[in-house]
């Protein structure tokens, strides 16, 4: 039998009439808050607010500028950039749907059929990100050369006779066309695409498949019925992340891309830094993002799942 | 051991006086008051969100009441953070530190306090719950039964005035539950120190505790000992919650000396007046209660040779399942629907099948009463306030 | 007749492996032309093996002096962006406040808003401000957009955490500061670490809101931005391939270490 030696000294009794220590910290979750909130709302809120009063300011550089509630100049900016708009939805949408497509069945890959590859396979998906993807971007410029191996593929098997007559490419080129920057978008966000609709995946019972077979559905409706579904929440926060940084995107279009690629981002950084018209890129801007806010509201709406953070 | 250090033998009673613990307008304690002996092992029984692990951890000074005190033999300590209690808790799943080792695990109050040289006791409070050898492993590679001996060894070796322990058996299974059952009871023999258990299983409860308080709905339903609250239940709360029991609603028919005698379905039956808690007037409602332990069964033709003097009533077998130790028979009976008869299987009687003819009959001093103003289901599983086994959420 | 069977089973893999591939072709690219000796300014076309570049990694001028200040920033915000998120992540997880929703938006906005719409409103407000543009604003849009990374990271560490446990070292003595630094800190360390890790990948890749906020000052993104349009040296390449490739290793070191130590504890 063991003996205990050494026991400790008993404890201090409390003070009297010491105050009691209850309810403590009822400051503390606003003193944790304080300097991140500050710092989100100065530099965050305050800009977007900011911005919003540039947005109706008229005036020039060299004069300043004053608040004139001119909002004709989102009008202007509508009816000057719509086609820039226009194709950032498009190219965002397109860039996301093949993100899914191509995304989906590698993160079931990883998910269910990788075995002992599955972290070799994701850290393969990770590491591009350790290279700027500026300098990957530019890759993209050799892949597509003219006249490159891949292009030449491509010509030899008709395929841009076909996306030629879509219009997304011209003249036997790649480069320099719509089908450059969608491909380029899809290749710079797919990891968004990947990395939650493998955390969904990755969630899922896979005696449900057993299950679900048991039940005499096919591999192909056990997917429609059972994998997809309980999926959604990846497909839903992967489509945001992609469709919303891509659609603001303006990198792809300009080093991929030519004059007639352009995407509403190309606008207003060349408004923002080069032609120095203040009022007519933070128009610009803040209709982006309020159509952004839009979209994902009614889409998290729609699709019913609140709790993406 | 039974220490004589100081710490544990003066004064070390564990005194509530008025406990109460309200959420808005839901009380999940009700002005409670009890006192648990120094040196006792004494048990919170009930089911889940009665209120037991809410008076545990207002004792430890995880919660904070709503009105009343906590006094740990003299002292004061309601107003008092845990951390300067000098009292400790065995957590419902253990709550071992993911990112210590086992020693450090144990050595964690110790070190808190201050105190540099914790090798020799650490290593001695180990041997007492036999992990020695795996003191250098981290939680998650012991077992369940493993990392709960490290979680007692954590919380005794700062030899509390009282140790507490929620649910500190539920996530084990049955055959290691039975085991850490004597092996809690061991250590709590030899240390001596005040232990206050948390549970939901009554048979836990029995098996360790010196005292059971039972509650149910915020309030202690019945204080005793386990033999006293199983033979003498003052509730069907009580009755239902602590094993089986059978109801018979009767009425007084007379009541003389040491007996009441009561009627039921045209017959009598008879209950000691020294173990009814009943208001018992002639002509009034009486509950009466019996164990299926206690029963004897007979078939209907050998009901001559049942000896005078016994409670019997008459009934026809609806179910028997043979479950080894015993037979257990569903009977109905005209004053009384499925009444539950366990039979020693010593000698069956193959005459015993469903639809047999039959006399219960049993011992009247095995017979108690209860108030009749209260339901019969009181206490049983699926009745409100009692899940099933085992789902109590802190 | 089998390979058709074959390929219906095996329909998932060999999609899989194909978008593997579409990922991994531009580092392989990048890695190949590292070795080019190209001939006009541009580094597009394969023309000859070299190692030039390898020899003389900050032969370009410019290029070494961006890539170390882009590590500084990386360096000063993912300490700011780590310090001020788990500040938040745990208010929001551990306590009750008025105006909880309005504090979750403003988390959440900035990681659903375009890069350049941010990048505009910060530059609006630092010209109104008239503040001097360089290191200093792009490290305070930095650590902006890290921020909410971090948070996110970290409360889901947070979340996960038995909440017994801080109650277990209360009960033992430990006071609220103790019970902080020896138990809730080490447990949230790893939800910590990735939230830096992020914040530090993303502040050192950042080139939109850079280029915004950044004045004359050149950082590595920068670089390579300017580089594509005057023309690409073979260095960049380079730099791009050895931060593939200590990435990786890193990655592949961490793990076996890990590995063994899970071994020997067993």
């Amino acid at each position: 039998m063991a003996t205990l030696t050494e026991a400790p000294p008993p404890l201090a009794p409390p003070a009297p009439g010491a105050k009691p220590p209850r309810r403590r910290g009822r400051w503390t979750p606003y003193l944790l808050l304080l300097p991140g909130l500050l710092w989100l709302v100065v530099f965050f809120a305050l800009p977007v607010i900011y911005q919003a009063s540039t947005s109706v300011q008229t005036g020039s550089l060299e004069e300043g500028y004053k608040v004139t509630w001119h909002f004709a100049t989102y009008w202007d900016a509508l009816s000057e950039y719509w086609p820039q708009f226009v194709r950032s939805v498009v190219y965002a949408a397109s860039a996301t749907v093949l993100c899914l497509l191509l995304g989906y069945p590698l993160a079931y890959l990883i998910a269910f059929r990788a075995g002992r590859w599955r972290n070799l396979i994701m850290i393969l998906v990770i590491a591009p990100f350790f290279t700027s993807f500026l300098i990957r971007t530019l890759a993209w410029k050799t892949i597509l050369a003219d006249g490159g191996p891949v292009v030449g593929a491509l010509d030899a098997l008709h395929v841009l006779d076909v996306t030629a007559f879509l219009g997304w490419t011209a003249d036997d080129r790649v480069l320099a066309t719509p089908l450059a920057v969608v491909c380029g978008l899809t290749y710079n966000f797919l990891p968004f695409m990947i990395l939650p609709l493998y955390t969904s995946l990755e969630r899922i019972d896979p005696r449900l498949h057993e299950a679900a077979n048991d039940l005499y559905a096919k591999p192909s409706t056990t997917f429609r019925r059972v994998t997809f579904p309980l999926s959604m929440p990846g497909v839903v926060s992967g489509t945001l992340l992609t469709f919303i940084p891509a659609s603001g995107d303006y990198i792809n279009a300009d080093l991929l891309g030519s004059t007639d690629t352009r995407m509403v981002g190309n606008v207003i950084q060349s408004q923002f830094l080069r032609i120095l018209d203040y009022p007519t890129a933070a128009a610009l801007s803040f209709i982006l993002m309020a159509a952004i806010l839009a979209v994902v509201t009614v889409y998290i709406r729609k699709s019913g799942t609140e709790d993406l953070v | 051991m039974k220490t004589t250090d100081g710490t544990t033998t003066a004064g070390g009673d564990v005194r509530l006086t008025g406990i109460t613990k309200s959420y808005g307008d839901f009380t999940a304690v009700h002005p409670l008051d009890l006192t648990v002996p120094q040196g006792s092992f004494f048990a919170l029984l009930g089911a889940s969100g009665c209120g037991k692990t809410t008076t545990l951890r207002m004792i430890a000074g995880l919660e904070e009441p709503t009105a009343g005190t906590v006094h740990l033999g003299d002292q004061d300590v309601t107003a008092l953070p845990p951390y300067k209690r000098p009292v400790n808790t065995v957590f419902q799943s253990y709550a071992l530190f993911p990112h210590l080792d086992i020693y450090e695990n144990v050595a964690f109050g110790l070190r808190r306090r201050g105190i540099k040289s914790v090798k020799k006791q650490v290593e001695e409070m180990l041997e007492l719950v036999q992990l020695g050898e795996q003191a250098r492993k981290k939680p998650h590679q012991l077992s369940g039964g493993q990392q709960q001996r490290v979680a007692v060894a954590r919380a005794l070796i700062n030899h509390p005035k009282v140790l507490l322990l929620d649910e500190p058996l539920g996530a084990l299974d049955l055959k290691l539950r039975r085991q850490m059952q004597l092996e809690l009871k061991r250590i709590q023999t030899e240390v001596g120190i005040t232990f206050v258990h948390v549970t939901h299983d009554q048979e836990e409860a029995m098996t360790m505790a010196d005292c059971v308080a039972v509650m149910n709905a915020g309030r202690v339903e019945q204080l005793g000992t386990p033999a006293d609250l199983y033979e003498n239940p003052r509730t069907t709360f009580v009755a239902n919650f602590l094993g089986t029991s059978n109801f018979i609603e009767a009425e007084v028919d007379s009541a003389s000396g040491s007996q009441i005698v009561l009627k039921a379905g045209g017959g009598k039956l008879v209950l000691p007046e020294a173990r009814n808690s009943a208001p018992a007037r002639t002509g009034g409602k009486v509950l009466l209660g019996v164990r299926p332990e206690k029963i004897s069964l007979t078939h209907a033709d050998e009901a001559g040779e049942i000896p005078e003097g016994r409670n019997r009533i008459t009934g026809r077998i609806a179910h028997s399942s043979f479950i080894g130790v015993s037979t257990q028979y569903v009977i109905d009976s005209p004053v009384c629907t499925a009444f539950e008869v366990y039979v020693q299987n010593i000698d069956r009687d193959p005459r015993l099948v469903p639809g047999a003819e039959v006399v219960l009959h049993w011992n009247p001093d095995h017979t108690f009463g209860l108030d009749a103003a209260q339901s019969l289901l009181a206490g049983t599983v699926g009745s409100a306030g009692v899940g099933t086994a085992g789902e109590e959420v802190a | 007749m089998a390979f058709v069977t074959w390929f219906k089973r095996n329909v998932v893999v060999v999609a899989g492996l194909l978008t593997l591939a579409y990922l991994l072709l531009p580092n392989v690219v990048v890695t190949v032309f590292s070795f080019n000796r190209p001939k006009g300014r541009f580094n597009y076309e394969w023309q000859q093996f070299s190692t030039d570049a390898w020899r003389d990694p900050c032969g370009v001028s410019g290029l070494c002096e961006s890539l170390g200040l882009s590590l500084q920033l990386a360096f000063w915000a993912t300490l700011g962006a780590t310090l001020l998120g788990t500040m938040i992540a745990f208010a929001l997880v551990r306590y009750r406040f008025r105006a909880r929703g309005a504090v979750n938006s403003l988390i959440f906005l900035p990681m659903a808003m375009p890069e350049v719409v941010m990048a505009a409103s910060l530059l609006t407000l630092f010209l109104n401000m008239g503040a001097e543009l360089g290191f200093w604003t792009i490290l305070i849009a930095h650590i902006m957009f890290c921020l909410s990374f971090v948070v996110v990271a970290v409360k889901a560490r947070v979340m996960s955490m038995d909440p017994r446990l801080e109650q277990a070292a209360q009960d033992l003595y430990a006071g609220p500061a103790q019970t902080f630094l020896r138990v809730t800190l080490p447990i949230a360390a790893p939800g910590i670490a990735a939230g830096a890790l992020l914040a530090f990948a993303l502040s050192f890749d950042d080139f939109i809101i850079t280029n915004f906020t950044a004045g004359s000052t050149v950082t590595f993104p920068m670089f390579v931005w300017g580089s594509a349009q005057r023309g690409t040296p073979v260095q960049i390449n380079v730099i791009g391939t050895a931060m593939f490739v200590v990435a990786v290793l890193l990655v592949l070191v961490s793990m076996a270490v890990g590995n063994r130590r899970r071994r020997q504890k067993a």
